[in-house]
Order: C-alpha cells, then structure tokens, then sequence
C-alpha cells in the first residue's frame, strides 16, 4: 500500500448514521460501573443498589430526550431489538383484533424483515410507497387503514436519506382510529426534537451508538398503558417487559448521551445544517450529473446522499477512504447482494444511479474547513472514475435502452 | 476487504482508455446489477497486439478488467480464449466470496472482444 493511503493528509469521518463514537463525558461517566458498582442491579445489597440508581438516573435522562416518564422506557440491547419487541409483541397481543400491519417500502431492515417473518406467521402487512424524496403521504396511511389493523409502523428519519415522515400527523390519525403507532427514531433521537407527546405515537425505537453513547444499548419508548409481550423471557426485568440482567455501564452511558444531546440538540441541529447544506451545494455545483437524493429541506441535519452518474458507489468510497474521507453507499457492491439500496429504487431512482449514490453523514467533530477537503478531494476522484467508467452522458440513452448482455 | 494486489490494480488500472477503430469490441454485465466492463483489442497476425478498456462498476470490477488486459497482450487469440474468470481472480490473489460473480467479469468481455474480431474477419473473407 503507498504511504499516501496509509497517512491521508486530513482525516474526514463522515459516516456518523453508520456509529458514532462515545463521547468523552459518557465515558467517564460509564467506567465506575465496570469495576467498582458492578453490582447486578436487582441485588438487594449495597452493591445492588449502587448499580440500580445508575439505571434509573439513567432511565430518567432517556425520559427527558423524549419527554416520557420514565417508566415508560425499556431498555433493550439496541435500535433492532426495540423495533423487533415493538412489532412482534403488538402483533401477537393484538392477534384476536386483527392481523393488518402498515408500514413503509423504506424502512431498516429491522422493520422490513421483521414484517416478513410476521407475514410467514399469517399476519398482512401493507408496505406503503414513497414520493421521489422517500416521503410516505399521510393520505397513503389513511387509505391502507383497514378493520383489521393494528399496527403502524413508519419511521421518523430516513437513514439512508435523511427524510423526514410526517408523524406527527400520521400519529394524530392512528389516534383518530384507534391504531397503534411505532416509528424507528434511531437517526432522528438527539438531532431533531423527539417528544413523544408531540409525535403521537405509542411506540419510539432509539438506539445509543447514534448518539455518541456506547454500542449495545438502545430503548423502546412504550406508552403507558400500553402491555408489552417481552420476546426474550427470563426474569422479570425491565418491569417485565424484557428479561435480562441490565448491561448498567451501558445504560449509564446511554443515558449520559441523551442528556447531552436534548441539552445541544438545537445548537448543534443548526450547526449540521449549515454544514451539510454547504457540502450538498458544493457537491452539486462541483461535479455535473449529481443529483440529491431525499427530500431538499425535510431532512434530518446530518445527512447528505447524492447519486453521482456514470460511476460506482464502492469505487467512489475507495479513493475516498484513502484520501482519509470514510462515507457508504447505497450500491449492490456495498451492501453484500446484487440489488442496491431498496430505499432508493423505492424512490424511483435507476438502478446504475441508485449504484453510484454516496451518503455522507454528519456529526459533532466535523468542520467547515473538513467539508472543504471532502469538496477539494472528491471531483478529481470522480472525474477519474468517470474517464474510466464505460458509460458516459452520451451513453445514457444506451443504458435506458439496455440491450447489453447480461451474463449473470 | 481486498488485498493489495488488487487495490493496486484498482489504484493505477492498466490499459485504461478506447482505441480508434478498435479490431473487436467486447461488452458484459448490466447497469442494473452494477458492473459494465468493455474491452477492445488490436490484433495483429492472430495475436493481442494492443487491448484497452473501460469499466463501470466496483473496486473488483476495476481491478479484473486492469488484470485481463496485462495478461492477454502479446497473446495469441487461441491462448486469450484459455484466460479465464478464475484465471484473472487467481492472478490478482484471489477476490471476496461475493465478488466472485458479479464483478469477476472481464475475461468474458475479453472473449466478447475476440468473437467479435472473429465474426467481422470471417464476414470480411
């Protein structure tokens, strides 16, 4: 490898909806309950107690992102366990009400196979479609409603192309008909406001590595009144609702990076906004044939994807990754099978645009003086994969055409 | 993900570019699945005498269509035929499980190229 790719003059990570890193005031936060109150939370001793009043305070900051009473939160092992305790336990309560799930064509997969496997079970669910900007209409949900459903699930912001769903009013018309409302908040909690009131929803999936809290711990927000049918079942944990002995360190950290990000959420939600709106227009003014992918100003803070034409995403995040820019893809290439990205092709977007899409995601580290380097250093890595490319503005109509041979 | 041979085909690909008026012109793959390769070549008394090409696709795509052609010049059309997928994967030190298919292409559009090329000689005669 040259020593150029080893030592890239500046260091860019942009893939924050990927992992974030833990912040150092979670950190400190969280070590004492490594080694010294590393008591089992439900031990009735003082080193018990010591490591319950760490899940607790912690409960009440995760509370306070989301404006819930505490009790309402159960803590799970991340953002697919709440999503998969969310649809499985309201499926499986509410079979004798009906068997009708909504949800949408772009949700994570945490969602999406989840729904699968339910179908499998017996159960219908509706996956609604999205306008070009990965936007779900209210009207859609409306008119999927069915005697039989129970469940809607729609996600807050996009992660993959950061638009924003309109909850809010989907929550008020779940209400208005008396169904369950779930939405996957794991990139919108700590960037936009997520109060739960607000929202209208019953059900809110978060996760804590998005938020610069440690790996391995996320929350499901369940209304009160609302049962919950723990999916893995031990002792009574979690008030019942999911057995386990509490990862304390992790829950403390979590709770640490709620609270930070609920105090910073405006601040900081201004000051992503600026930046990605910087690095978007830069893009699209530097590089002809780019398009924006998702919704222009519905969009959560952080996230830039653009399709770059005639080139592939993997080729692009290579010479990205040794000019020290780490971002992802929604091609075939990155994401282990033939399709690219189900959220794009959803939107409508061509398979070889959907193939050359690049997301950036932005977080509390980055500078301006970085999104100039990413504008500094990727047009010339475009233009050189694109001399290479066999397609080019010319052979557009030959690309719609097709007619090429397919030796799959 | 890939090892240096590789990143190195993919880094500074050899032969990249178009010839005019090319003797034979191969295509394979499909935008839809991410990968189009396309390779001409020059040939001169039954033999490679020049062979260029131009990819759309990933980091293996690139780096197969950079192999094929280094190892086809100088070799006769017969010879060209024996080269094949796995012969490219091979000499590259070997691709990721789930490179091998969609983007191990370029010795097929090497033999694109050379059918072609023949097709065009035998219509000539």
């Amino acid at each position: 490898m040259t020593s150029e790719y080893m030592s890239p003059a500046r260091k860019v990570y942009l893939d924050h909806s990927s992992t974030t890193p833990v912040r150092a005031e979670v950190l400190s936060v969280m070590m004492p309950f490594f080694a010294q109150a590393f008591g089992n939370a439900s031990s009735i001793h003082r080193w018990g107690r010591e490591a319950r009043v760490g899940v607790e305070t912690a409960r009440e900051k995760v509370a306070y992102l989301l404006g819930a009473e505490p009790s309402e939160i159960v803590f799970t092992s991340g953002g697919t366990e709440a999503d998969n305790l969310a649809l499985r336990s309201t499926a499986h309560l509410l079979r004798s009400k009906g068997n009708h799930i909504i949800t949408t064509a772009v949700e994570h997969h945490a969602v999406l196979h989840t729904c699968q496997v339910l179908e499998k079970e017996g159960y219908e669910v509706t996956y609604l479609p999205v306008d070009k900007y990965g936007m779900v209409s209210v009207e859609s949900v409306r008119e999927a409603i069915r005697p039989e459903t129970i469940l809607i699930s729609v996600m807050h912001g996009q992660n993959e192309v950061g638009t924003i769903q309109p909850i809010e009013e989907i929550g008020l018309l779940a209400k208005e008909k008396g169904i369950l409302l779930h939405t996957d908040a794991v990139q919108s909690a700590g960037k936009i406001p997520t109060k739960v009131r607000d929202m209208n929803v019953d059900l809110m999936t978060i996760s804590s590595h998005k938020m610069y809290g440690p790996k391995g711990i996320g929350a499901l927000y369940v209304r009160k009144g609302i049962r919950i049918a723990p999916q893995i079942t031990g002792g009574a944990h979690e008030r019942g609702r999911r057995a386990g002995t509490e990862n304390v360190a992790g829950i403390v950290g979590f709770g640490e990076a709620c609270y930070l990000a609920e105090r910073e959420l405006e601040a900081e939600g201004k000051r992503l906004t600026t930046l990605r709106d910087k690095l978007i227009n830069g893009i699209l003014e530097k590089i002809p044939d780019t398009v924006l992918n998702g919704h222009p100003t519905k969009r959560l803070p952080h996230n830039v994807n653009v399709s770059i034409k005639y080139v592939e995403g993997e080729s692009v995040l290579l010479n990205l990754d040794r000019m020290g820019v780490g971002a992802s893809s929604g091609s075939a290439c990155t994401s282990g099978s033939l399709e690219p990205s189900h959220v794009l092709l959803a939107m409508g977007v061509p398979h070889e645009v959907a193939h050359g899409s690049i997301r950036m995601t932005l977080g509390r580290m980055n500078t301006e003086e970085d999104i100039d380097y990413v504008l500094e250093v990727l047009p010339p890595i475009v233009s050189r994969l694109r001399e290479m490319s066999a397609f080019s503005a010319s052979t557009d109509s030959e690309v719609c055409g097709g007619g090429h041979k397919n030796v799959q | 993900m890939y090892n240096d041979k590789v990143m190195d085909h993919f880094f500074n690909p050899r032969n990249v570019g178009e010839m005019e008026n090319p003797d034979g012109v191969g295509q394979v793959g499909n935008p839809i699945c991410g990968d189009v390769m396309r390779v001409q070549i020059r040939v001169k008394d039954n033999r490679i005498e020049d062979v260029k090409f131009k990819t759309f696709g990933c980091g293996a795509a690139i780096a197969t269509s950079s192999m094929v052609t280094e190892l086809v010049k100088g070799l006769t059309l017969d010879e060209a035929m024996e080269v094949s997928n796995k012969t490219v994967a091979e000499a590259l030190g070997g691709l990721p499980p789930q490179k091998m298919h969609c983007s191990n292409l370029a010795a097929d559009a090497l033999h694109e190229a050379i059918k072609d090329y023949r097709s065009k000689a035998a219509a000539a005669r």
